[in-house]
């Protein structure tokens, strides 16, 4: 058969212990059947391992971090566009999100690039801080939730909750914490490294899992896969894990990416606790770290991404094999210092 | 009591429960017991194979199979219905 050529950019290149997901989404895309992918890697940093990864990125550009703005970001990808004919481009962190959905009707009419992300009121609906009203509207459980400002609003929060408490970063990081001692200097932790506003919130005592998924931005669920940690890093990351079959979490997972019309990929993550009760704790807007396990589950969610950026229908996934496993593992690169000279002198290589 | 719907027993001891993601190893006698479970039948029975395979009187013979019940329970892998 005959693979249509097709070139796809993907963002952040990183591959370490806290991992991001581009490297198991190359490897979706690279696995397709139907598509025959080349890849242009956005890099932000001159380490990132990806940016060597000759096997799976084609070619590297560095992007400027996500706090220059959306502004400098569109003349970088101008720039990049004059270089390569991208069709789609696949934004894969949390931070970097907001700017990608601001020009993302510019990157399609000014230089053709497709992009398949929510609109910026969905994309805030399912922000950290404002998951109570989410949970509300989408009818399913969410641990209480309050965000703050300031190390005494804690005291406040003190007088209708108990410990532990959970103190969590705006867009990562979250600590345990069974004491005010404990929680203010977890809001000090969190906030030199994320800004404000800071999220106390509800301990639920249970099982975390998790699902990756996909939704079409028209009210179905392309896909679905849930899977339970097995091995957690000192990070707190997934560093092997199980996929589940697990009836009542898929229907609660496909109501919120049906009735929320999600565009993209997603992650979603759950407690499930003694009484079989699923409480959402984060939407995260874009695919998990983990997300090749959906591939080797049977659905390659990757793929089924850049095929609705171009316009395509793309039938939602039956069904999954429960009981595959992911296992990590690090592994050193030999990279000549020219190759990191390039990267970091030019930009690119 | 049943063996939950979708639980995997491999032949050489070895269980997954797709729903939680657990999965356990079990000696011969689990084995034994498990695939009579698994088979739909009854407690009484599952006692008197018991006592006759292993050569055990009724009060072990219950205490253990007690035992081995109350932990598929605990590990979701059994029911009551």
């Amino acid at each position: 058969m005959n693979k249509r050529k097709i070139t796809v950019a993907v963002t952040g290149l990183n591959n370490i212990d806290s991992p991001g997901p581009v490297i198991p989404v190359i490897r979706g895309l690279k696995e397709s059947e139907t598509i025959d992918v080349r890849i242009v890697g956005l890099s932000y940093e001159t380490l990132e391992p990806g940016i060597y990864m000759h096997n799976l990125v084609d070619k590297v550009y560095q992007l400027p971090l996500p706090t220059a703005g959306s502004t400098v970001l569109k003349e970088r990808l101008k720039y990049i566009a004059s270089q390569e004919k991208i069709d789609v481009l696949i934004p894969n962190f949390d931070a970097e999100l907001h700017n990608f959905i601001k020009i993302q009707e510019d990157l399609k009419s000014e230089l053709n690039i497709a992009t398949f992300l929510p609109s910026q009121a969905i994309f805030d609906e399912r922000q950290k801080s404002e998951l109570g009203k989410f949970g509300e509207k989408y009818g399913v459980k969410v641990p209480e939730s309050h965000m703050i400002n300031q190390v005494l609003e804690i005291r406040k929060l003190e007088e209708t909750m108990s410990y532990p408490l959970v103190i969590k970063g705006r867009y990562y990081d979250a600590y345990i914490a069974l004491s005010y001692e404990q929680a203010s200097s977890y809001f000090y932790k969190v906030v030199a490294k994320w800004g404000y506003p800071v999220i106390v919130q509800e301990f639920v005592t249970g099982t975390e899992v998790n699902v990756t998924a996909i939704g079409d931005g028209k009210g179905n669920c392309i896909g679905a896969v849930a899977m339970r940690k097995m091995y957690i890093t000192d990070k707190g990351k997934a560093w092997s894990g199980i996929s589940l079959e697990d009836d009542e979490l898929m229907k609660i997972s496909r109501k919120i990416i049906e009735n929320s019309q999600w565009r993209g990929g997603c992650e979603l993550e759950f407690i499930k606790t003694k009484k079989d009760e699923y409480y959402l704790l984060e939407m995260n807007p874009r695919f998990p770290a983990w997300v090749y396990l959906a591939n080797g589950c049977g659905q390659n969610h990757p793929e089924a991404l850049v095929k609705m950026a171009l316009g395509e229908e793309v039938q939602p996934f039956a069904d999954y094999q429960s009981g595959k496993m992911f296992i990590r593992y690090s592994y050193d690169q030999i990279v000549d210092i020219s190759e990191f000279q390039q990267i970091s002198t030019m930009g690119e290589r | 009591m049943r063996i939950r719907k979708n639980i995997a027993i491999s032949e050489n001891g070895f269980i997954f429960n797709p729903l939680t993601g657990d999965s356990f190893s079990v000696n011969e006698t689990g084995i034994f017991i498990i695939q009579k479970l698994k088979n739909g039948e009854s407690e009484e029975t599952i006692i008197r194979n018991f006592m006759d395979e292993y050569e055990l009187d009724t009060y072990t013979a219950e205490k253990d199979l007690n035992d081995f019940l109350s932990m598929l329970q605990n590990y979701q892998l059994i029911t009551n219905e």
